[in-house]
């Protein structure tokens, strides 16, 4: 069957290829009333709420096996300290990287991208070369770069973004140079919901003899990502948009790349031997793991992980895309909303204005009827001013949203009007 | 309570026409006085701008772009303050602040009659609006104290 005639049918879909009912029951948060309302969480690109089993996992790990990992010869250490690298390989198998070393566990992808600043940046990167992101990128992918390149004497340059929310390949390329080291761009924009062309830009950037990072975490949830196939030298997700927990999250980069990268946070577990002059460091991906590790967030997110393979992110995205298509259908038809780009590529995320009416008075109203949305910049100020809005309405779905709780957020539009005349 | 009824406590009539006639909404080239107050949350702007004469501020105007509340904030703020001695001034923002964050009214400014800012009150409700309400309050201060150029809420 071709892939198009198989969009074509997922997109008319008016059921997901699981049980909904079955999956809603396993949030036990959807279950909450909201001013007196069912929730309607819409607001999944912030963050996902979590299943039974993720709640569990961590409990369990409180109940059973909780002790620092990496210490200790007991019992409870070997269980932590176990369970912990078992985590490893399930984001290793997540992101289909070649081994578990090359998996290093962070607080979220903010710290992912530091990391990699302040590691592979410090030692690589110097005065007079590029660094290149593109238009869209959140700030939390635009600043560590920013500050790297006041420090070393460097020059940040954008990719532009065009008017439909896209990065084209064409635009990318011209703002490579032979002086660029690093291109660092979204896989998907927390914006427009772009799917951006990751693995041409990878291999773009590669050909102009830089390396390339990928800003996984609106991807993660909604995409098969495969790092071999990306062929990207670094990719970085957050456990807490994946239905796993906040406080954790994944760099990945390539076992030879790892190699050669000094430490980034220095103190306990990182090291080999210690002396008070000088220490040597251990192999990655210890070595980027210094201090007590997130054991519970490492086995949540396992867990998170799992319960998307149960679920299978085939069929979670052909849900979603059906859930998009049905918003960005009625949002289209209300007169005075304004969709911000119209990516021919696009992962379950769609943001607005209204005509007369601020996104956090929008946000507020909606509030009332149990919906929850994001409002505000969305971490992406630069491309806010291009736009020339300083703040947009941002609905985000997941596999467990209901096409009736999309088919609310045009109702509780209605009622923003309402409120706010014409 | 219902739903409806806490929200057209926030959006009341008086609330929704300042929004959308804002009063002394322009530029004041006697100011002698400004700050402008930004709000990085919401990406709210305000601009306040004072004309003070010895003890009192003879004029207010404001310019800016923002949500409801603070448009509206800012636009009974301008009716509220005018004519008054810096001193009142003072005692309202006092008064002001601790209506719409449900907090006690400072030693000096619990006599302080609200007037038409009673209807900024129903913002105590909503937690993260109450920055919305106080934004164009706090650019009022910095620019009194004059020390400031930019306040953030956040």
């Amino acid at each position: 069957m071709s892939v198009a005639l198989e969009e074509q049918r997922s997109e008319q879909a008016l059921a997901p290829a699981y049980d909904l009912a079955a999956v809603r029951a396993q949030f036990p948060i959807l279950a909450e009333t909201v001013h007196d309302r069912p929730l309607v969480y819409l607001d999944n690109a912030a963050t996902t709420q979590k299943p039974e089993r993720v709640i569990a996992a961590v409990s369990d790990v409180y109940r059973h096996s909780y002790a620092n990992v990496a210490r200790g010869v007991h019992r409870l250490a070997e269980r932590a300290t176990d369970a912990f690298e078992r985590s490893r390989a399930a984001v290793q198998r997540f992101l289909g990287a070649a081994s578990p070393e090359e998996i290093v566990f962070v607080r979220g992808t903010t710290e992912a991208i530091n990391l990699v600043a302040a590691s592979w940046g410090s030692a690589n990167v110097r005065a007079g070369d590029e660094v290149l992101i593109t238009g869209l990128e959140h700030h939390a992918n635009l600043i560590p770069w920013q500050r790297l390149c006041a420090e070393k004497g460097a020059h940040l340059r954008v990719a532009p973004v065009d008017e439909r929310g896209e990065v084209s390949l064409e635009a990318f390329a011209a703002a490579l140079s032979p002086r660029t080291r690093l291109a660092a761009f979204a896989h998907v924009s927390n914006v427009f919901g772009t799917v951006l062309p990751v693995r041409e830009m990878v291999e773009l950037a590669h050909r102009a003899g830089a390396l390339a990072l990928v800003d996984g975490p609106q991807a993660a949830p909604h995409l098969a990502v495969d790092v071999q196939a990306l062929g990207c030298d670094f990719y970085a997700f957050s456990g807490h948009k994946v239905y796993g927990p906040s406080g954790i999250g994944a760099l990945f980069s390539r076992a030879e790349i790892l190699r050669e990268m000094p430490p980034f946070l220095t103190g306990g577990g990182m090291v080999r031997t210690v002396g008070f002059e000088t220490s040597d460091f251990a192999d990655p991906p210890t070595r980027f793991e210094a201090g007590t590790q997130n054991l519970e967030g490492a086995v949540g997110l396992a867990a998170a992980l799992e319960f998307l393979d149960g679920i299978g992110r085939e069929n979670a995205a052909s849900w979603e895309r059906a859930l998009l298509a049905r918003a960005v259908e009625r949002l289209a038809e209300i007169p005075g909303v304004r969709l911000l780009g119209a990516p021919r590529e696009r992962a379950s995320l769609v943001s607005f204005v209204i005509e007369g009416v601020h996104p956090h008075d929008a946000g507020t109203v909606l509030d009332s009827e149990g919906i929850a949305v994001r409002v505000g910049h969305l971490c992406a100020q630069p491309l806010m001013a291009s736009l020339g809005v300083a703040a947009v309405v941002r609905a985000s779905f997941a596999l467990y949203n209901t096409l009736e709780e999309v088919e609310a957020l045009p109702a509780g539009l209605s009622r923003v009007r309402e409120v706010f005349g014409r | 309570m219902s739903a409806a009824g806490e929200l057209s406590d926030l959006y009341q009539d008086l609330i929704l026409d300042h929004t959308r006639k804002p009063r002394n909404f322009r530029e004041l080239p006697a100011a002698n006085r400004r700050a402008e107050g930004y709000n990085p949350l919401c990406g709210d702007r305000v601009s306040m701008m004072l004309d003070v004469a010895g003890d009192t501020v003879r004029e207010v105007a404001f310019q800016g772009a923002g949500c409801a509340i603070s448009t509206a904030s800012a636009s009974l703020l301008t009716e509220a303050v005018a004519g008054k001695s810096l001193e009142e001034v003072r005692r309202l923002v006092a008064a002001f602040v601790a209506r719409v964050t449900g907090g006690e009214a400072p030693a000096g400014s619990e006599e302080v009659d609200l007037g038409k800012l009673e209807a900024l009150a129903g913002v105590r409700e909503y937690p993260m609006r109450v920055k919305c309400a106080t934004l164009p309050w706090r650019a009022l201060e910095a620019a009194l104290a004059d020390g400031e150029p930019v306040v953030r809420t956040e």
